[in-house]
């Protein structure tokens, strides 16, 4: 009897939903489990907030891979675009003698470029998507050396300050050793993620556009059917994903305060993994942003437990990830033939 | 008269540029002139002798066919699990790692500094060949029998590959000290031909007989254009995408024999990099779908050979190595904008447009 009624909520649930139920869910469990298990760090809430700081570049450009992977592309440029941002930037600031303002700029202009051409080539000319941005990863990798071979750090004083900006969280500081409350801080990038986050999260959940974007990605033939523009719907995902590909490098470039042509190195394979262990499906149509958002932290919480369980050889890190990765992949294709049995019978 | 020949005309050009060699072919001949121009001296073949005091041929020409051998050979099984599967494996660099230091387990035994090989060279082929298809096989069943997309599915190995690769040989870097295994990747004493050009002949001919004399071309085709329509006339779509990985883990394993051999030696991290973009590159290049079905295998190995004659040709234009992207992403995306179906539909209508014209003229 309680497994029927288990079943019913579950074909009840919409794939969305019930992929981003698994995930959230994966993830306090996993991170209950590090608490319990190692404690440590683990215990004080700035290592949670250490996580968001380091990776809130992964969770804007993964957050713009998941909307072009809701409507049914791919964008693996991103990491390349990053690499480029920060090189550049790095470069207007120390050598041209460039303000903040002026890099930001630059930063979001790389972005946006970047949209409209891969969005062009990709939404009007009709070439897959993987190629145009296979390309532009190349592209952007090879003009990030052009730029400037030799990676270097930021001398400028004013971007230094920015970069050192913490703003502090309340009520969620410890107290160390001496006894002294430490207050838990969060970066200037976090900030911005979280907004980015939000802001999309509530444009695919009731906004035209952001349904449009779910429509095309689940069936092109019939969202051209309703009446959506199909074409101008991919050129904004995938403009959309370049500019935040765009202000998730500048918040990279803050964060580490460098430019490097080794920067962002596999970024765009961890926007795809984080976008996958929150739910979203490659075949388009299915996804969620607090998911990817999760699919982040999932997939950082798990670097640091590895680091953390001092299994200091270098390789077990990759392997680990990778076993996390399948599990997570099993599990939601499990579920997923499990509900579409549930369906037809 | 003029007519009907102007129209038989008409149809030639348009069944030449319809065909999927017309890209790769066009390609391969404007870079060639590219070069003619930039220095004749580029098709020069020279025969010399290598340091061993062999005779060898040198030349550009050499070059190209000795450096896109393993990109030729992956070519073959990547145009395969692109045509069944609808996706592409990313994982091909990382395998590459792992099956080429499998080999060198087995020659070195565990010894980084060997004096002599522990196994013959054909047992450690063997062991990168199993390797390699079981590689394939752990691909093969994430994407066939769980349904999770082939790019995903791969990512899983494309993160753990390497690592399982300095894992295999504790971190270390062996040395094969037998001179035979290096002639895999460079020459045979006594023929001046590089056996990389060899090995990517015997690969192709039984790729070809393969394809000629089973169905295995025919299902891939029907599973990748629909799937639940092939296994309704009798085909079993699990298993021929699954026979897809396995192949390519086969092509795997040869292309780690020679990457390894050119080295005697490997280097992790380094090793096959990047060859998994270059590889579905390739597959694209002869105008394959990315999204399965039809396939053509000729093009697709055409197009491993046109992006090394591209990597050559860049080198020689005295391109940074590090650069040599962002020129090749240039070339790459003028390419696919020319094969792409609207922009061709739209130069036809042009040409269409022109013919008229050119007739009042006449």
């Amino acid at each position: 009897m309680k497994e029927n009624k288990k079943e019913s909520i579950f074909s009840k649930m919409n794939d969305t939903t019930l992929l981003l139920t698994i995930t959230i869910v994966i993830f306090f469990l996993m991170y209950i489990g590090a608490v319990v298990f190692q404690g440590g760090g683990f215990t004080k809430p700035q290592m949670f907030f250490n996580i968001l700081n380091a990776n809130a570049a992964l969770i804007i450009t993964a957050v713009g891979m998941s909307i072009v992977m809701i409507s049914g592309g791919i964008d693996i440029s991103v990491g390349g675009v990053v690499a480029l941002v920060s090189m550049s930037c790095a470069v207007y600031l120390d050598y041209k003698g460039g303000s903040i303002f002026g890099s930001i700029l630059l930063a979001l202009g790389i972005g946006v470029a970047y949209g409209l051409v891969q969005g062009f080539l990709v939404a009007y000319l009709d070439i897959q998507p993987f190629i145009v941005s296979l390309a532009g990863m190349f592209f952007a990798r090879g003009m990030t050396t052009i730029v400037n071979t030799a990676p270097f750090n930021v001398a400028d004083e004013e971007f230094n300050a920015l970069k050192l900006t913490r703003i502090n969280v309340p009520f969620m500081g410890s107290v160390n050793k001496k006894g002294v409350y430490v207050p838990a801080y969060v970066e200037i990038g976090v900030i911005v993620a979280l907004i980015i986050v939000v802001l999309l999260f509530v444009v695919l959940r009731w906004t035209k556009l952001g349904r449009s974007f779910y429509a095309v990605g689940g069936n092109k033939q019939s969202a051209l059917m309703m009446g959506i523009n199909v074409r101008r719907t991919k050129f904004l995902s995938h403009l959309i994903c370049s500019t935040l590909a765009g202000i998730g490098g500048y918040v990279y470039f803050l964060h580490v305060g460098s430019g490097s042509a080794s920067h962002a190195m596999g970024m765009e394979m961890n926007a795809i993994a984080s976008s996958i262990i929150g739910g979203t499906m490659l075949t388009g149509g299915v996804g969620n942003i607090i998911g990817t958002l999760f699919g982040v932290l999932s997939l950082s919480t798990i670097q640091n437990i590895v680091a953390s369980a001092g299994l200091d050889q270098a390789w077990w890190t990759g392997i680990t990830i990778a076993a996390m990765l399948c599990i997570f992949l099993l599990i939601q294709s499990v579920v997923m033939a499990q509900k579409k049995k549930a369906l037809k019978s | 008269m003029t007519d009907i020949k102007k129209k038989s005309e008409g149809s030639f050009l348009r069944k030449l540029t319809s065909n999927q060699l017309f890209i790769p072919l066009a390609a391969l001949i404007l870079l060639a002139v590219i070069n003619l121009i930039n220095d004749p001296g580029f098709f020069k073949i020279t025969l010399g002798t290598n340091n061993a005091g062999f005779p060898v041929f040198s030349g550009y020409l050499i070059t190209i066919l000795d450096y896109g051998s393993e990109l030729g050979i992956l070519a073959i099984g990547m145009t395969l699990v692109t045509a069944a599967s609808g996706g592409q494996d990313i994982s091909v660099g990382a395998t590459i790692a792992i099956a080429g230091s499998a080999m060198l387990r087995v020659l070195c035994g565990g010894d980084s500094r060997p004096e002599t090989i522990q196994a013959p060279i054909i047992v450690a082929f063997l062991v990168a060949c199993i390797v390699g298809m079981l590689c394939g096989a752990f691909n093969g069943m994430l994407v066939a029998i769980f349904k999770i997309q082939p790019m995903i599915a791969t990512l899983i190995l494309f993160t753990a590959g390497r690592s399982i690769a300095a894992w295999i040989n504790n971190n270390e870097l062996p040395i094969v000290p037998d001179p035979k295994f290096s002639y895999f990747g460079s020459f045979i004493p006594g023929i001046p031909i590089p056996t990389t050009v060899f090995i990517v002949a015997i690969c192709i001919v039984v790729i070809a007989l393969v394809l000629k004399f089973t169905n295995l071309g025919l299902y891939t085709q029907a599973v990748g254009i629909n799937e639940s329509s092939s296994r309704l006339n009798g085909i079993n779509p699990t298993f021929i995408k699954f026979l897809a990985f396995v192949i390519l883990g086969l092509c795997v394993a040869v292309a780690a024999l020679i990457k390894v051999s050119r080295l005697s030696t490997i280097n992790y991290s380094v090793i096959a990099k990047d060859i998994e973009m270059d590889a579905i590159l390739a597959v694209a290049l002869g105008g394959n779908a990315l999204s399965g079905g039809k396939f053509n295998m000729w093009a697709s190995i055409l197009g491993a050979y046109v992006i090394q004659f591209l990597t050559t040709t860049l080198y020689k234009f005295n391109v940074q190595s590090d650069a040599l992207a962002a020129y090749k992403a240039v070339v790459v995306i003028i390419l696919v904008v020319f094969s792409a179906p609207t922009v061709r539909e739209y130069m036809g209508q042009l040409f269409k447009k022109l013919s008229p014209a050119r007739k009042e003229a006449a």
